[in-house]
């Protein structure tokens, strides 16, 4: 049934999941492509819907992955209301079916908080909560058969859709800088700005405060400030990246064994679907994983930055 | 395109190289831990859960970066 112009083409295919669908500004006097093939050139910067990568590129730093957004917003969402939800039903006696689950949760959250808490705050433990449902949800997507959502879409015209929003580096890199904000917050807040600065610029190396030596302190300061601030900003971006890293190598392999169904029912077909469900079985480990080291990465930079030395 | 393969390559055997000597070491200690004190157990396999994460991190991002390389890089460059 394959024409010539039909050759399934297994790059594009996979460049095709893994484009966003952006809204954005292209730039004035770009050439766009339309879908019958006329070119027109834009006189004036325009907001539209980007038709594939090379214009999602050309946007630059305009452009907003809606799919990513409206998925990590309406799973945000989804989260808060079901939660307050059984929050407001909970009963005092035997808890039944979602009260349970819920209290799972939250007890399981909040021991490890306890264990790995050290300091006085009364947000790390809602905070941790948020994090590890949240980050769990859009992980989750990645479990949904590669194909089902972007194909319903395409049925209503949308060309472009990633229902993952943790395989997109803006948003785990996006929460990643919500904690780094509060590390900083909460060191400056806690130590004090002179405390946190020395704590920065006085280890691994302490300077010599008398003798002759003491020329050197200026050197030591340098080279303990530049290690410091290295190890802090490390800190944010592996946690975005090791999150990121991890939901984009799952996502690619499901799209590859996803391209084995294209042989037609036949071994392959029956192969691609079993590695399909083992990839999927193993995935449902590194998805609550990645959760929980994503949340107990930040409760325990979070204690860092309360600890006074 | 093969020096993109030959990329994914050395980026997959590496990052296992490395993983495979981490998840060594930290199961032979957890071995060793939980033999010496096995009332422990069960937080010391907690806590070698989240390393384990951690440890797979790494080679599982070069995975991905190299199946990028071999199925939509390579293929470019051809």
């Amino acid at each position: 049934m394959a024409t010539e112009t039909e050759t399934f083409d297994t790059s594009a295919y996979i460049s095709h999941h893994l484009q966003n669908l952006v809204y954005g500004k292209l730039p004035a006097g770009y050439e766009r492509e339309g879908y019958d093939g006329h070119h027109e050139i834009l006189e004036h910067a325009e907001w539209t819907w980007a038709h594939g990568s090379e214009e999602a590129a050309a946007m630059g730093f305009n452009a907003i992955h809606v799919d990513s957004l409206a998925w990590s917003f309406g799973l945000g969402l989804l989260f808060c209301l079901l939660f307050a939800a059984v929050a407001r039903k909970a009963t005092s006696g035997v808890p039944a079916g979602l009260q349970n689950f819920v209290e799972i949760v939250v007890d399981f959250i909040d021991s490890n908080v306890k264990d790995m808490f050290h300091g006085k705050n009364a947000l790390v433990a809602p905070l941790a909560l948020t994090i590890f449902v949240w980050v769990f949800l859009m992980n989750l997507m990645d479990l949904v058969p590669v194909d089902l959502v972007p194909k319903i879409m395409e049925a209503f015209g949308v060309n472009y859709h990633k229902i993952v929003p943790s395989t997109d580096p803006n948003i785990t890199l996006g929460m990643a800088l919500g904690v780094f904000i509060l590390m900083i917050y909460y060191s400056l807040k806690v130590k004090g700005p002179v405390a946190f600065i020395k704590e920065l610029s006085c280890q691994p190396f302490a300077p010599p405060t008398k003798g002759p030596a003491i020329i050197l302190a200026p050197l030591l300061i340098a080279v303990n400030l530049f290690m410091e601030i290295v190890g802090l900003l490390a800190k944010p971006f592996s946690l975005g990246l090791r999150l990121f890293g991890n939901m984009y190598a799952g996502e690619m392999i499901f799209i590859l064994i996803a391209t084995m169904f294209v042989g037609g029912i036949s071994i392959w077909f029956a192969l691609g679907g079993l590695l399909q469900i083992g990839w999927a079985i193993f995935h449902i480990l590194v998805i609550t994983l990645q959760a929980f080291i994503f949340m107990v990465l930040t409760v325990v930079y979070l204690s860092m930055s309360h600890e006074d030395h | 395109m093969e020096l993109v393969i030959v990329a994914a390559a050395i980026m997959l055997g590496l990052g296992a190289l490395g993983a495979a000597i981490g998840m060594g070491l930290l199961g032979g200690r957890l071995l060793e831990g939980t033999a010496r004190q096995p009332e422990l157990a069960a937080m010391l396999q907690g806590k070698m859960f989240l390393l384990a994460g951690l440890i797979d991190a790494v080679p599982i991002i070069g995975v991905g970066i190299s199946m990028y390389l071999i199925f939509v890089v390579a293929p470019g460059v051809a």
